[in-house]
């Protein structure tokens, strides 16, 4: 196969990983809807605890982003 | 450049070059050790300029020290506790330096220092072993029992020390590659839409119109950045503060 080509199917497959962090980040605001919609007295700590574990999630998105990019770019 | 070749040189942006003439070049000065300088001037002018008035109705400048101030004093203190007011001044020094990096980054012609990997590996570094050393000042050796949380069968302990001991170790690199790899991750972003800008105007008056699709996302992108610059900043501190409540209160 064309080393080119194997590279861009390798970096499409780097970013499957990507499904599980929408997943993760879907359930994390969800959760923060459902709990600021029944507390909303608490949306203070509770929204700057949602956007830690969106940053964290993310995170793992980063990693698989950066395999892709590291596939492609060298 | 990247039109003809028809490869897109997301990474160049990110190789160090001497600045400041002949002095730089034989001190290996760098643009990220310039940024690195303007960032903590700027810091430094801000909370001194800033604060010089000392009214009791701040103005503007004096608004946004006292508000950073009193930001990442709460933060301190809601999550290490009373004890918190000790680290104070190193997260608000490691918090404003790493968010000023990421900010001053986004500005066009700079350079981001976070993005290098050898920088965020540096801080990540300094906070662990910060964190450990003020374990085992408080705690001595019964530090190593957090290894293992109390109440757990003594049956899994083969299993859950090598674990804990695995997800301590693997902090400063979490730590490091997170902020790393957002910031690197945003600019070949920016890199890659800038690029196919490029591309479409060079093929024709279509694809000038074209080109106008990336060129908006590229703007678009610039905010999410100033967004992203925050929260890395903010999730960066926040899970220093974390790690040094461990420290203190062992779980």
């Amino acid at each position: 196969m064309d080393v080119l080509a194997a590279k861009a199917l390798g970096a499409g497959i780097a970013v499957i990983a990507l499904a599980g962090v929408g997943i993760g980040i879907g359930n994390i605001f969800a959760a923060l809807v459902t709990s600021v919609a029944r507390n909303p007295s608490a949306r203070d700590q509770v929204f700057g605890l949602g956007i830690l574990g969106f940053a964290l999630t993310e995170a793992v998105a980063l990693f698989a982003l950066l395999i892709a990019f590291l596939i492609l770019f060298t | 450049m990247a039109a003809e070749a028809h490869t897109i040189d997301a990474l160049g942006q990110f190789t160090l070059t001497p600045v400041m003439g002949q002095m730089g070049a034989s001190m290996n000065f760098s643009q990220s050790n310039l940024l690195m300088l303007i960032a903590s001037v700027l810091i430094l002018s801000l909370l001194y300029f800033g604060m010089r008035p000392k009214a009791i109705v701040p103005g503007r400048l004096q608004a946004l020290a006292e508000t950073l101030y009193e930001f990442v004093y709460s933060m301190c203190s809601d999550q290490i506790g009373h004890e918190g007011r000790k680290f104070f001044p190193f997260i608000f020094t490691l918090f404003t330096f790493i968010l000023l990096g990421n900010l001053l980054g986004l500005l066009p012609f700079s350079f981001t220092y976070t993005s290098h990997i050898m920088v965020t590996f540096a801080l990540a570094a300094f906070v662990i072993i910060l964190t450990t050393v003020v374990a085992l000042r408080i705690h001595g050796l019964h530090f190593f029992t957090y290894f293992f949380p109390a109440g757990a069968p003594k049956v899994l302990a083969p299993l859950i020390i090598p674990v804990e001991i695995i997800s301590y170790l693997s902090r400063p690199v979490s730590l490091s590659i997170r902020l790393f790899a957002n910031m690197v991750a945003g600019h070949v972003m920016f890199e890659v839409f800038a690029s196919f800008v490029i591309m479409l105007s060079a093929a024709g008056a279509l694809g000038v119109v074209g080109a106008v699709g990336p060129l908006a996302l590229n703007v678009v992108l610039v905010g999410f950045e100033l967004l992203v610059a925050a929260l890395q900043a903010y999730v960066f501190a926040i899970l220093t503060c974390i790690y040094l409540h461990d420290a203190v209160h062992l779980h």
